[in-house]
């Protein structure tokens, strides 16, 4: 009985591995075109889809890069009205097409730096403005409230985790975007607008798991520090927090995960456009959003592309983690 | 002398219609060493936490008579019971230090656990933090073993190092009373020996009340002891003779093992 119970939670254990190891797998084959024709310039390129010239007479490539360019210009137009995505899977067929007579001459380049650093930033954004807010509600529902106000706050909280990703992203576009573009300036659809949607996503998680975490200081240990004539700023600040370290953490990773890979809300809040934001109220879009608005019309080069995007979230997702759970829980020991 | 009078004290918890300590009238002599015996739920934490008021972590206690400490400064008794203020409650568990059953070192290192209430009572300067810090873990007997690894953390201690540490953190700050619940019954036979042997040390500078389990543990240590019965004090007198011919027929039970 014992041995087939350690099997079983044995083999359950492994699937995880498994899982894993396969999801890489099945990226890095898939990307593996891309990888091979860009190699790691790939992190570094801005440029997202772009014709490029090569060996080519001196007049001909003139000609080609003005048409070219325009083209790209309309190509950018058409990513930001959303709505019109029909049309731009036909234009990217003609796309296709041209590359296909022109492949003497030109080739298409895809670089991955503007996603990016799109996802990097909406997700530092949103960890900056949800930490100091998640921490002050936990505190004030592990220790301030009374025992009712601390029950239905908690409930409340809860009830905002569980609020399906894309409400927030129209709840954002609507009535947040426009009070964001009020206060700072610029854009609606910006990195600052995603980000701080995002923020507001991912507070009640890492506030409900901090609460809970901070719920669980032994009350003789906070009652030994009162005893010493500890006030309760005091208790919060050198018994609470520094017992519940390891759960603050465990919050902020688990919203990193979540951060790094929003989809929908982002998507209505970032603008969709493959261009570097130069300043925090400028549009650009992240690897979740690049994935989802171009995987239906994506073919060939493009297709490991996006690919290759995944799995360069894969890692960083990963790294992060990694980093955070070794790094800060050694540190917190 | 009495460093506190407890006079006729009762206290009930929030939601209870019966009050778990009836009309309880005890002194704890200075320099002393008292004991409260009793069977379990008798009040005997409740009594020794109504002491510094740690019941005021948590709202609805109801308070009857006084409990008076002793201002060694003024020489004049203070109703801690009327306390109502934050740094009035500093000031008395400051004065009136509290050692529990399990030891409770805090997550940081050995000294900055010793140093945390001097800290807190707002001493910054340096070296006489390191003279303190030394003095109460000598006083606790602890020295010898940390003194090479006062920066790393007290968690690494072992179970009767870490209370020691407890008790060297409560005494750091200078308290006129200190009070034990149950303070070795979590530790083994050995570490429970340093302990008392602590504890009895400890009276040359402070006045102790100590909750105990251990009929032997009282008579050893203890100058006085306390018997306590369903929330009544049933007998307070010098050791010997609550041990040795006690007035009260409840108590020579409960001490020859009858009950509880
Ligand atoms: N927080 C509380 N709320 C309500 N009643 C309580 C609370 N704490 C203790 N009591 C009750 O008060 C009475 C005295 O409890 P107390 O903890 O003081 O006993 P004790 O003598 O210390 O027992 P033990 O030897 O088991 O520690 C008991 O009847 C107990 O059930
Ligand atoms: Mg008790």
């Amino acid at each position: 009985m014992e041995k087939i119970f350690q099997k079983l939670s044995l083999s359950s254990a492994s699937l995880v591995f498994i899982i894993l190891i396969g999801i890489f797998i099945t990226l890095f084959s898939a990307a593996k075109p891309a990888i091979d024709e860009f190699g790691f310039d790939f992190i570094f390129n801005p440029d997202w889809n772009k014709e490029v010239v090569i060996d080519a007479p001196q007049a001909a490539q003139n000609t080609q890069s003005d048409t070219l360019e325009d083209e790209i210009i309309t190509d950018e137009d058409d990513v930001i009205i959303e709505d019109e995505d029909d049309m731009i899977a036909d234009e990217d067929e003609e796309d296709m097409m041209l590359d296909d007579e022109d492949e003497a001459l030109s080739k298409t380049i895809y670089g991955g730096l503007v996603p990016i650093v799109g996802t990097l930033l909406t997700t530092l954004i949103a960890l900056v403005f949800a930490l100091p807010i998640a921490m002050g509600i936990a505190v004030f529902l592990a220790e301030i409230a009374p025992k009712n106000i601390s029950y239905f706050v908690g409930i409340a909280i809860e009830l905002l985790a569980a609020i399906p990703s894309i409400i927030f992203g129209m709840w954002g576009l609507y009535y947040f975007a426009p009070i964001v573009a009020d206060i700072v300036g610029g854009y609606q659809v910006s990195l600052l607008t995603a980000g701080l949607v995002l923020g507001v996503m991912i507070l009640p998680f890492m506030a409900a798991i901090t609460r809970d975490s901070m719920n669980t200081t032994p009350a003789v240990l906070k009652e030994s520090a009162y005893a010493l004539g500890a006030t309760k700023f005091e208790v919060i600040k050198d018994i609470i927090f520094p017992y519940s370290k390891v759960g603050i953490i465990g919050s902020i990773i688990l919203a990193l995960g979540r951060a790094l890979g929003e989809t929908m809300a982002v998507a209505f809040l970032i603008g969709s456009i493959f261009v570097l934001p130069e300043a925090i109220n400028d549009p650009t879009i992240s690897i979740p959003v690049a994935m989802a608005n171009n995987f239906g019309e994506a073919s060939g080069l493009g297709e490991s592309a996006l690919f290759y995007l995944a799995l360069i979230l894969f890692v960083i997702s990963f790294a992060v983690i990694s980093l955070a759970k070794f790094y800060f829980l050694k540190k917190a020991k | 002398m009495a460093v506190m009078k407890i006079k006729k004290f009762s206290f009930t918890y929030p939601g209870v219609d019966h009050p778990s300590l009836k009309n309880i009238t005890l002194p704890i002599e200075q320099n002393k060493i008292t004991a409260l015996i009793g069977p379990s739920g008798c009040g005997k934490s409740t009594l020794l936490r109504s002491m510094n008021r740690i019941h005021d972590l948590y709202p609805g206690n109801k308070y009857d008579g006084k409990i008076e400490l002793l201002d060694l400064e003024t020489g004049k008794y203070n109703n801690i019971l009327e306390i109502k203020k934050e740094n009035e409650f500093i000031k008395l568990r400051q004065q009136v230090g509290m050692i529990f059953q399990k030891p409770t070192p805090f997550p940081m290192s050995i000294f900055d656990n010793v140093a945390y209430g001097l800290r807190i009572a707002g001493i910054k300067n340096r070296s006489e933090l390191q003279d303190r810090v030394e003095t109460a873990l000598k006083g606790s007997a602890l020295w010898k073993e940390v003194h090479d690894r006062l920066d790393r953390s007290a968690m690494g201690l072992s179970g009767g190092q870490q209370q020691r540490l407890c008790i060297a953190r409560a005494v750091a700050v200078k308290p006129e009373v200190l009070l034990f619940d149950e303070p070795t019954s979590a530790l083994d036979p050995i570490s429970t020996g340093a302990i008392e042997e602590l504890i009895v040390e400890l009276k040359k500078d402070v006045s102790i009340a100590i909750v105990t389990h251990n009929m032997q543990q009282a008579s050893r240590i203890s100058d006085y002891t306390a018997f306590m019965y369903l929330g009544d004090l049933i007998e307070y007198d010098k050791t010997e003779n609550i041990f040795l011919n006690p007035k009260e027929q409840q108590t020579e039970d409960y001490i020859t093992g009858r009950f509880g």
